[in-house]
């Protein structure tokens, strides 16, 4: 016969395995959804990665593009290389005589293929008079058939391809022309109006100038301001009001803080518009509180031993804050700076206000020159109607994925460091 | 030491990046802001632009209409943008605006046409619809049922209600929030335009101004009319998702989408290229933009780009903008506009 205790002792037991199912619950709960959002977003964005080419024979005709034959650089990048890439296609399909189909003809080509052909030729300017295979992109509309985007069963009118093109397309792979092939564009370009021309890089370069500018200021202002206030401050009315104060603003949203860069560093200051250096200024301002509890947090929880004896074997406050406690809090520090920096890496709203919202081609060169950055570019491709910056914001996403992630085991390292030297 | 040493480091870059004030001497790019509707046009010719001139690339910011002209109205100088792009006409407040700021010489520039499109799922069978059941569908306030000149708060919960012609269908529409000059268009030219088509309705707009634009301005909130955001792409896949919802977002989704989304017809006409073309769509608005005329010989580039963006193969009708979606005006209105370009007309209102 079980005693009374047996009894509650296999009650207490069932609730402590009935506790341990709720959290792992939990926490398969929260792989779930990570893992239902990793999926969607590779598997509409991992298509990116490729992009449609086609081979093309291109007779670098100099009668078209340096007549005289001066050799001149100037006169060479203004040449019509478009009109090449025309003859060439005309060529390849010399049946087409018609001006309209000429036109749909050219159309498989993307606006960027004169462009190709003009960086090489610039490159290699002994090729002018040769015939050279050349692989140019092909337009966004050619690379959505050949990933399935665009299904061949709609009817004509409803397709951006007709069915004249279609045997065109299929001619050229039945050649072996039309292939697709890893996406450098996206890797190496800035943003372009043409999903097929478009590139991550101008933005990535643009995050990281602004989170430079934003970790530069808001690191040692943040360290500084919660070593001041929790190590030699003075705990008066003062700073029980700066500390409410700090906590709020940990609270304001961040487009308020937009509207703060756009009147004082722009307006007052006279910094330009759209750069990374008042980007940089304006998430530094929304960091720096998240910086400073963090690092309060992480000073507290040094033992005041430490302090003590340190200052017990005669050294200054200041040395035994610089030497013994500082270091021991450096890896809590750390994990706030992370939090803030990673916070800023994500934010939009206040960008709007100072102009990074913006259509930025060149890849910017200093905090001085017009950027944009990773989520900005994320929020500017989703709202284009071409089908194929659909499967380029995805694949911006996972870039931006990956930063963070890149970001984030930077800071683990940097942390077991200071652990393992303290 | 050493992290006393990289604090004192970090600090003293910081501080040295502080004190450093850029000179704002000169800007060698183009600064364009404006309008959302006219950012896949505009970026479309300032690529060209930049990449086929010695130029740099301008930059083009998406700040919306009515953001757009403030930045724009707000001085003459390099810190200031040198074009605004609008999906509107500017207003009178606005150019006495730029006026106080001493921006004097505005030149205007109509670039094109854009459809507002009302598309469903092609799941779904198609509407035809007119002015008049739009209004019904979704003003707030409408006439009487019954009968007579009375108001009474929209009690339409089917199409078939509104119009027997239409399916027995819930009214649920997508369609822009407030902030969207894509909804003002809308709201302008098919809600009042179907709001116009009652007699006494019409009669009072002489009246009483204020209670007619009231009446006819104004969008139901009780759940049939749904703000969707600002993003069209959105308001296309939750079409696909819901066959029975109706979407209204702009001519250039409808035409990239085609093979998902069918617009309805509006007053017997479809939403196509050429009926928006020669204006017997009834639902379709002027795109603008303004140019600074005291910057143009300052910013470098400005006249190329003005004659790049009023060129014949960028918007002309087989120009590359109407590739994007962007409806063309008549021959005789671009050359009128491109001919006021060259000789930078001042806007007068």
């Amino acid at each position: 016969m079980e005693s009374s205790m047996d009894k509650r002792l296999k009650k207490r037991y069932a609730a402590d395995r009935r506790f341990r199912i709720y959290g792992l619950s939990a926490v398969a709960i929260s792989l779930l959804f990570l893992s239902l959002l990793f999926i969607s977003i590779i598997g509409k964005g991992y298509t990116a990665f490729q992009q449609t080419s086609v081979l093309l024979d291109v007779y670098i005709d100099p009668e078209m593009l340096d007549p005289e034959g001066t050799g001149d650089r100037a006169l060479l990048s203004s040449a019509d290389f478009g009109a090449l890439i025309k003859q060439a296609m005309r060529k390849a399909f010399p049946e087409v005589t018609a001006r309209r189909d000429k036109r749909a003809l050219y159309r498989l080509l993307s606006s960027g293929a004169e462009f190709e052909l003009r960086n090489q030729v610039l490159a290699h300017p002994e090729q002018i008079g040769t015939e050279r295979s050349i692989w140019v992109p092909a337009d966004g509309s050619v690379d959505m058939l050949m990933k399935g985007a665009i299904s061949r069963d709609t009817a004509e009118s409803d397709r951006p391809l007709k069915d004249k093109q279609l045997v065109w397309i299929d001619a050229l792979s039945s050649q072996n022309r039309l292939k697709k092939k890893f996406n450098t564009t996206f890797f190496t370009a800035g943003d372009s109006r043409d999903p097929e021309l478009a590139g991550i890089w101008g933005a990535l370069v643009g995050s990281i100038l602004t989170l430079f500018v934003t970790l530069l200021l808001s690191f040692p202002i943040g360290v500084a301001a919660a070593l001041y206030l929790e190590q030699f401050a003075p705990r008066n009315r003062w700073t029980d009001l700066i500390e409410v104060n700090i906590n709020n603003l940990a609270a304001v949203p961040s487009i308020v803080f937009g509207l703060l860069g756009l009147a004082v560093f722009i307006n007052f200051f006279g910094f330009p518009r759209s750069a990374p250096l008042v980007g940089g200024l304006v998430l530094s301002l929304m960091t720096l509180p998240t910086i400073i509890i963090a690092g309060r947090a992480a000073l507290k929880s040094v033992s005041p031993s430490i302090y003590e004896a340190a200052l017990g074997v005669g050294a200054s406050p200041m040395q035994a804050v610089m030497h013994h406690v500082l270091p021991m809090a450096m890896p809590g520090i750390m994990t706030g700076t992370i939090i803030g920096m990673a916070r800023a890496l994500g934010e939009t709203a206040p960008l709007l206000m100072i102009g990074m919202v913006a259509f930025i081609v060149d890849i910017p060169g200093s905090i001085l020159d017009s950027s944009t950055v990773l989520p900005v570019q994320i929020f500017l491709w989703a709202d284009s109607p071409e089908r194929g910056f659909m499967e380029r914001t995805s694949a911006a996403i996972m870039v931006l994925l990956l930063f963070l992630i890149i970001m984030n085991a930077s800071a683990v390292i940097l942390r077991k460091h200071f652990e393992r030297h303290r | 030491m050493k992290i006393k040493k990289l604090v004192v480091l970090a600090l003293a870059t910081s501080s040295l990046a502080m004190g450093f004030t850029p000179a704002q001497a000169a800007r060698d790019h183009i600064s364009i802001v404006g309008s959302s509707t006219v950012y896949p046009f505009a970026t479309v010719v300032v690529e060209r632009f930049g990449k086929t001139t010695a130029f740099k690339t301008p930059k083009v910011e998406s700040t919306g209409s009515g953001g757009g002209l403030k930045l724009f109205c707000a001085g003459v100088g390099i810190e200031h943008p040198d074009i605004t792009n609008a999906s509107r006409r500017i207003k009178k407040s606005e150019v006495e605006k730029c006026h106080k700021n001493g921006v004097d010489e505005i030149v205007e520039v109509k670039i094109g046409y854009d459809g507002i499109a009302i598309a469903n799922s092609k799941k779904a069978t198609k509407f035809s619809l007119e002015l008049r059941d739009l209004f019904l569908a979704l003003a707030k306030n409408v006439p009487d049922p019954k009968g007579g000149e009375r108001l009474v708060e929209n009690p339409y919960k089917t199409w078939k209600e509104v119009n027997s012609k239409l399916p027995n269908q819930k009214i649920e529409v997508l369609g822009p929030p407030p902030t969207s000059g894509t909804r003002d268009a809308f709201v302008e030219l098919a809600l009042e335009g179907g709001c116009k088509t009652f007699k006494w309705i019409k009669a009072m707009k002489k009246k009483d101004k204020k209670a007619y634009k009231r009446l006819c301005h104004t969008v139901r909130e009780d759940g049939a009319y749904i703000e969707a955001g600002e993003n069209d792409n959105l308001i296309v896949q939750k079409l696909q998702a819901n066959p029975n919802a109706l979407g209204v977002f702009g001519f250039s989704f409808l035409d990239q989408n085609l093979d998902k989304v069918q617009g309805s017809s509006i007053k017997g006409v479809n939403p196509l290229f050429e009926s928006i073309a020669d204006g017997s769509y009834p639902i379709s608005r002027p795109l603008y933009f303004y140019v600074k005329k005291a910057h143009i010989n300052v910013i470098p580039g400005m006249k190329a780009y003005l004659k790049e963006f009023t060129s014949e193969k960028a918007w002309g009708d087989e120009g590359y903008l109407s590739d994007r979606g962007l409806i063309p005006m008549p021959k005789a209105e671009r050359n009128q506009f491109s001919d006021d370009v060259k000789h930078l007309k001042k806007l007068d209102m």
